[in-house]
């Protein structure tokens, strides 16, 4: 018994099957715990009112924004390495829920900051570094969709993955290097997290929870489809031989 | 190695337009900035830096699908592939080879734009210096992000999203150096990075583009 | 049993709003993909399940 099993497509099939239903159980409880939580039984922050409420979505989508690339990262280094099929197409059905949690920690982080900061955008270290991550994802999406052949294609989308790794983390650096000399007056953190109080501590370690066993449904979710799609493209081509 | 090198420099100046287009593109550039921003002096000479560093990123990206692709095309990338110098070798001669044809001219011509834009007269030396180190990065990443794109029938504007967010670094350096040193302060640290990027990049991706080159002649 | 969000009502709720609307739009297309592949498949298995036999 190894993690290796699951890299034969029928054994995670079955697999996933049993466990979907509970990530998505799991999902649709804590994060409906965690925001009603949140939303409704917090008290308003002395210092950022009722924005503070905010968090609940900003910091576990900017999270999981940031490790969707870190696990489709090991996915695409585990392809290369060991050829298991299963593995490069959890890396394709990673990488638009990751988009999306980047849209969600940038359009939040805009909403929040409106108020905030009197902006709905500053060139803040974070929040650039974020809006490149964002165009990494959709570099990295269309490469995907723009090759046919899915074996050539997850080779090119795992070496793009792994140089991009390397690239943004050198452009999260250089940013941070950039801003220094711009403006000093962003020195607004937007991670609350050392001096969170423990009432909007707990929520939020719910929302984080419940986002990552969405993360999990949904990668579970889309690497089925992924393997069914696989599946379908040869049988046709078969058909297509016998007709 | 050398005779490579020689046929794609003269495969670049015979196909016509790749050598100049990326230098009229830059001008074009510079001329355009001052029209949609207003000829104030001082204005321009702040945004100098910058504009002249995303001109020369753009005039490089212009030419990189043609890196690879002609030689896709007509086979013999096939055969650069089979012979006995290692692809990674061919790679990055090849991106010598456009660093020489674009990268190079820009260099030489960016203190004429740096003149358009009222470039403070401590800021060429470093203009000339940043693009003279920072463009061969961008002539290795943009080999990298050719080779990614090569097999693709319509690869140029992905080449584009694939390639841009990989020059975040190298334009924040490079145009750091410009502005610093137009400021007159210190350039050593963003010039120092911007050296140690080209240097990576340069002995490290000619790997990740051979490889793809590979996956991609399958 | 609304909480008081005073004065930045607009922006919390705006914020919920747009974040709970993107994560259905990404549930819902998942799973819009996921059953209409699955009933592409089984199709062609059926299909295919009667040619050979």
């Amino acid at each position: 018994m190894s993690i290796w099993e699951y890299a034969n497509p029928k054994k995670f099939m079955q697999t996933s099957a049993w466990a979907l239903p509970w990530f998505t159980g799991l999902a649709v409880l804590s994060m409906l715990v965690g925001l009603i939580w949140g939303f409704f039984f917090t008290p308003d922050d002395y210092k950022q009112g009722s924005t503070v409420k905010i968090i609940f979505l900003h910091v576990p989508a900017a999270m999981l924004a940031i490790n969707a690339w870190l696990m489709m990262l090991v996915t695409s280094l585990i392809w290369l390495i060991r050829r298991h099929h299963v593995s490069a197409l959890a890396a394709k059905a990673a990488a638009p829920i990751g988009l999306t949690f980047t849209l969600i920690a940038l359009v939040t982080g805009a909403i929040w900051g409106q108020p905030m900061w009197g902006t709905w955008w500053a060139w803040d270290p974070r929040l650039t570094s974020f809006l490149i991550l964002f165009l990494f994802y959709l570099g990295y999406i269309a490469l995907w969709q723009a090759i046919d052949n899915p074996d050539t294609a997850a080779d090119l989308t795992s070496v793009l993955c792994i140089v991009g790794s390397v690239f943004a983390v050198l452009s999260r650096y250089a940013v941070n290097f950039w801003n220094q000399g711009l403006h000093q007056g962003a020195s607004l953190s937007l991670d609350k997290e050392e001096h969170v109080s423990d009432v909007f501590y707990f929520p939020l370690l719910v929302c984080i929870g419940g986002f990552i066993a969405l993360f999990v449904a949904l990668v579970l979710l889309r690497t089925r489809t992924e393997i069914r799609s696989r599946r379908l493209q040869a049988l046709l081509t078969r058909e297509r031989g016998t007709a | 190695m050398i005779a490579l090198l020689i046929r794609d420099l003269r495969l670049a100046m015979r196909a016509g337009g790749g050598f100049g287009l990326g230098l009229a593109f830059f001008l074009l550039v510079a001329v355009l900035v001052p029209l949609g921003v207003g000829p104030e002096g001082s204005t321009l000479a702040k945004i100098a830096p910058g504009i002249l560093w995303v001109g020369a990123l753009l005039a490089c990206l212009l030419s990189l699908d043609r890196i690879f692709a002609l030689d896709f095309e007509d086979g013999s990338l096939d055969l650069l592939a089979t012979a006995p110098m290692p692809l990674e070798g061919v790679v990055a001669v090849k991106a010598f080879a456009h660093w020489l044809v674009t990268g190079l001219p820009l260099t030489l011509v960016a203190p004429v734009l740096g003149l358009l834009l009222n470039l403070p007269g401590a800021g060429y030396g470093w203009l000339v210096a940043s693009l003279a180190l920072g463009t061969p990065a961008l002539s290795v990443i943009g080999a990298f992000g050719a080779a990614l794109t090569v097999g693709l029938k319509r690869g140029g504007l992905l080449l584009s999203l694939l390639v841009l967010p990989l020059y975040v670094p190298t334009l924040i350096f490079g145009a750091e150096v410009v502005k610093r040193g137009a400021e007159g302060q210190a350039v050593s640290t963003p010039l120092l990075l911007l050296a140690g990027i080209t240097a990576g990049a340069a002995a490290l991706l000619p790997f990740a583009s051979a490889a793809a080159i590979r996956v991609n002649l399958r | 049993m609304m909480p008081d969000l005073g004065k930045y009502a607009g922006p919390v709720l705006g914020a919920y709003a747009a974040s709970i609307v993107l994560i259905l739009l990404l549930v819902g297309i998942s799973l819009w993909r996921g059953s209409r592949m699955r009933r592409a498949l089984e199709e062609a298995e059926a299909r295919q399940g009667q040619d050979h036999g």
